[in-house]
Formats: structure tokens, C-alpha cells, sequence
């Protein structure tokens, strides 16, 4: 995908826990906060209900990064869900790092229900670095 | 209570010296059924069989190296539904051990009234090969145990060239482990109680001297560190080969997804597979020609990658490196050496072995306060 003046835009999804990043980003944008249009929002329930097989179907299906906001440790909602989902996305990242995969555009970050101003500056920061790494090499296999 | 004996070999025969043993359990009650290896009647094959009969054990094949099916399933089979009430004798080797400590913890088996037997193993062959090797040698498993020995590997596959537990290590799960590294296989075995309930077994067989395991052990720890020599020696060569998207979808370029892998594997449980869910394949061709119009094209079937990367993100914390997935995949796809290597990081990574402890807890049913700070990886 590329914007008017041709320059390389990520499709990036995002898989935002009801309870916080969820509402962060509801927050950032009742105040009017501004950030890149990329990432395309996805509510879950709860982090840890981002099982990687979802991660690894966005990136193969042709997303350049996907990013999973969480409660702040200790705030989850179910208690140790986000804590769960560290641990899987650890052992996911060292599988995909191992076989030479790209586990960088796999982001996992803790953003707060009243975190608006960190959920725009965090949707910057993923964007631009996504854009850097440039398009997944997963987007243009056929035969995968 | 004897903690070990040595089990006498007669006329230099070990594989009857074996049976014996496992006669003796069945003729003083000390188990109800054996679950052992026994010789199909074509003679080309041994299989894992119910004995309940102490004639049946005639044709049991402990030594046969080779494994058809990892036992771990078998008694996953059995005690799946409910609780042995029959007290069953298990022979396992180290891997299929560890595999079915892996399964209690999932709640795939349960140990009740099991008499759990681990048997050194030096390795195994393919099925075929073995059945070759029947055909040719009159007593094959002795002479396969010689050749191993002797430092002939030739025969093995590779998973157990590299496999750096050929004793088994989980002595708490199991009863009684029969030794047979660094021993006289003409003259006598090491028996070793790991539990009251094999104390009690060893007792009852009255079998006199009690055993010396510290030659056993040196010659263990010496095999160990050549496997393990080996092991990095051919994961770093795999992990060179490997790396890189072209390079994976090279090696699965093969797969039909006929899913062999995940049916051989004994960690694989769940009664209904994600990846065979309609979550994941039952489209209409418009969805199909979706995908194919986003790229161009579409390989069917689909989700090669997508398949054996998942599979590796469910087992790869629990995987015991068996190599029962590379033996059945019909195009010969060499899953092994992967499935180790991302195994042996993921494992380090929760400091988990799989099949050391039942008390070790599953890593992704675990999890620590302080770790791996805040973005989830290094």
C-alpha cells in the first residue's frame, strides 16, 4: 500500500484489551489526539485472548505489524491475563527469532484506560517503525 | 527394601533375561497387564501390546529398537476416560516417558495403578529399516544393541543420534528403571526402584545382589556428553540452513497437509485441531479467490507455514524431540531437527525440561510478575 506521494504505508492491525488500551484509544480520540491512520483496531476481551495463531494469520495474510495492548501489570481485569500473554508472546517471539522470521513487528505494550496521550504517542512510534522495516516479506509469498 | 539388584543374564541371552523379568511381574500378580513391545506374527514389526498372558509374552520384543508409536499415546489411550482400576505395567523408553509426564500435566493421562518400567534406550531405527534388519539378523535387537555400542550410529534415525537422554530422567514418575549403559549385557542388568512400589517389585522378585550403579553412570554421563556434542553440532548447522522465509518454505514446500505430524505427535492432544477447525479451512472459493487476488496467486491447500508455525507455538514447550513427526510425514519433510532447535530455545527460555517433573508447571499456564519486562521478549 502506498499513500498519494508514493510512500510505502503498513497495514498494521491492532488487538486492544476492552479495559484498557481499548478505552485509551477511545480517549486519545474524544480528545483529539492525533495519530496515523495504519493501524486498523481490533477490541478483544482480554489480552491473553490473542492467541499467536491471530498474529501469524494477520501477518501472513499480508499485515506489516500487529501490535496487542494490555493492562498495566498488576490492573488486568482477569487479574494475570496480560501476564499470560507475555509469556506467550515470549515463547512465540523466540519460535519466529529462531527460524529467522520477523518477530520485530510483533508489538506487545501496556497502555492504561486513562493513557489517551501514550496510546497516540505509541501508535506513532509502531507506525513509524513499521514503515522503516518496510513491507513484510510475508505479503508478497503465494506459497506459503 | 533392596533400592536395586542385578538382574542375572543366563546363557548370555538378554533379551530373554528381559522377559524373564516381565514373566515374573505377571506370574506374582505385581501387575495385571504388561504393556510391552511385542512381535506381530508377520514377523516384520513389533508393536506396543496389551499382555495379560504370561504365553503371550513370548514373542515381547523390549529390546526391538524401534518405534512405531510413542507409548506416551498409548497409555494416554488407555487412561484418558478414567483411572486404570487394573494395575498395568508400562515399558518406556526415556522419550516416551517424558512425553506421558508431559501428558499428566495436561491432563491427557493419569498414572493410577500404573507400574511405570524405563528402560535405557540406545536408539531407535525407522520401521522399515527395521523390518530390514529382520530379515537379515536372526536375533536383530542384540545385534543393533552391539553395533550402537560399538559407536555405529549408521542405523539409527536422527533424532536419536542426537538424542541426549537415552536413560530416562524422570526417576519420580517412574517404578523401576532397567539399566542397561555400561553394563555386561552377557552377564547381567541393573535394576533401580525409583519408587516404594518398585522397591516393593524388586523385593518380590527376589533377585538377590543388590546393584552397583556407578558404572552405569559413567558410562551414561560419557554418552550424554557425545550426544549433546552432536545435537549442537547439527541444530547449529540446522539453524544456519534454516533461517529465513525462502529457507523455510523450502523445507515445507513438500507439505500436503495431510497433518501425519501432528497425529504422530504425543503432545499433539486436543480432540478437535484448531487447524483442522472451520475457523481455518471451510471458506467458500470466493474467500479463496479473495486471498489468491491479494497476491496474485494461492497455494492450495493453503497455510503450509501457517500450519507447522502454529503447531510449533502449541508443542514446542512440552516437546521431547521423539522425531515421530519427521517419521511420518509422507514426503519426508525433515521436521526434526526444526522442532528441536526452536524447542530447545523455547524451553531455556522458562528454564523448562519437558518430562523432568510432574511438579515443573506447564510455561504458558504459568507466569511470573518480574519477567521479560515490558515488551514481552529479551
Amino acid at each position: 500500500m502506498a499513500d498519494l506521494d508514493g510512500e510505502f504505508e503498513p497495514v498494521l492491525v491492532g488487538f486492544f484489551c476492552n479495559w484498557c488500551t481499548a478505552t485509551a484509544a477511545d480517549l486519545a480520540g474524544t480528545t483529539r489526539l492525533q495519530y496515523p491512520p495504519n493501524i486498523r483496531p481490533i477490541r478483544t476481551m482480554c489480552s491473553s485472548s490473542v492467541d499467536p495463531v491471530y498474529i501469524l494469520k494477520a501477518l501472513l495474510r499480508g499485515a506489516d505489524g500487529v501490535f496487542i495492548g494490555g493492562c498495566v501489570p498488576g490492573d488486568c481485569h482477569y487479574v494475570s491475563g496480560n501476564f499470560k500473554e507475555r509469556r506467550r508472546i515470549a515463547a512465540f517471539k523466540t519460535i519466529l527469532d529462531t527460524l529467522g522470521l520477523e518477530h520485530e513487528r510483533i508489538w506487545l505494550r501496556w497502555i492504561s484506560a486513562a493513557e489517551g496521550q501514550k496510546f497516540a504517542a505509541t501508535m506513532r512510534e509502531f507506525t513509524a517503525k513499521m514503515k522503516e522495516l518496510g513491507p513484510s516479506p510475508f505479503k508478497k509469498g503465494w506459497s506459503i | 527394601m533392596p533400592q536395586s539388584a542385578v538382574l542375572k543374564v543366563k546363557d548370555g541371552n538378554l533379551p530373554n533375561a528381559i522377559k524373564d523379568f516381565l514373566k515374573g511381574l505377571l506370574e506374582k500378580n505385581l501387575v495385571e497387564a504388561l504393556l510391552v513391545p511385542v512381535e506381530l506374527p508377520s514377523g516384520n514389526n513389533v508393536m506396543l501390546t496389551l499382555v495379560t498372558k504370561v504365553e503371550k509374552l513370548e514373542d515381547a520384543r523390549p529390546l526391538a529398537p524401534v518405534m512405531p508409536v510413542n507409548a506416551a499415546k498409548i497409555v494416554s489411550t488407555l487412561t484418558k476416560l478414567a483411572p486404570s482400576e487394573k494395575k498395568i505395567g508400562v515399558i518406556l523408553r526415556s522419550c516416551e516417558l517424558r512425553a506421558l509426564t508431559e501428558l499428566v500435566k495436561l491432563k491427557q493421562a493419569d498414572l493410577t495403578n500404573l507400574i511405570l518400567i524405563g528402560i535405557d534406550c540406545l536408539g531407535t531405527c525407522s520401521v522399515a529399516t527395521y523390518g530390514m534388519f529382520c530379515r537379515e539378523n536372526a536375533s536383530p535387537a542384540e545385534e543393533f544393541l552391539k553395533r550402537v555400542a560399538d559407536g555405529d550410529d549408521s542405523l539409527l534415525r536422527e533424532a536419536c543420534r542426537i538424542c541426549e537422554y537415552p536413560a530416562p530422567i524422570n526417576s519420580e514418575a517412574s517404578d523401576i528403571t532397567i539399566g542397561l549403559i555400561g553394563m555386561d549385557w552377557k552377564e547381567g542388568i541393573l535394576l533401580q526402584a525409583a519408587s516404594p512400589e518398585g522397591e516393593l517389585i524388586i523385593d518380590a522378585l527376589e533377585l538377590g545382589a543388590e546393584g552397583d550403579p556407578s558404572q552405569r553412570e559413567a558410562a551414561l554421563a560419557a554418552l550424554t556428553e557425545e550426544r549433546i556434542r552432536q545435537r549442537d553440532l547439527l541444530l547449529q548447522q540446522t539453524e544456519q540452513e534454516l533461517k529465513g522465509q525462502d529457507n523455510m518454505l523450502q523445507l515445507l514446500a513438500p507439505c500436503v497437509a495431510c497433518h501425519n505430524c501432528r497425529i504422530a505427535c504425543p503432545i499433539c492432544y486436543c480432540k478437535e485441531c484448531l487447524l483442522d477447525s472451520p475457523t481455518m479451512v471451510e471458506f467458500e472459493a470466493e474467500k479463496y479467490v479473495s486471498w489468491a487476488e491479494q497476491k496474485g496467486a494461492l497455494r492450495m491447500p493453503a497455510d503450509s507455514l501457517l500450519f507447522h508455525l502454529v503447531r510449533l507455538n502449541h508443542m514446542a514447550t512440552s516437546c521431547v524431540g521423539c522425531g515421530l513427526c519427521e517419521d511420518a510425514c509422507p514426503n519426508g519433510i525433515a521436521l526434526m531437527k526444526p522442532f528441536r532447535l526452536v524447542g530447545l530455545r523455547v524451553q531455556r527460555l522458562f528454564d523448562y525440561l519437558p518430562g523432568r517433573s510432574l511438579d515443573d508447571e506447564l510455561p504458558l499456564t504459568a507466569y511470573r510478575e518480574e519477567e521479560f519486562g515490558e515488551l514481552g521478549y529479551k
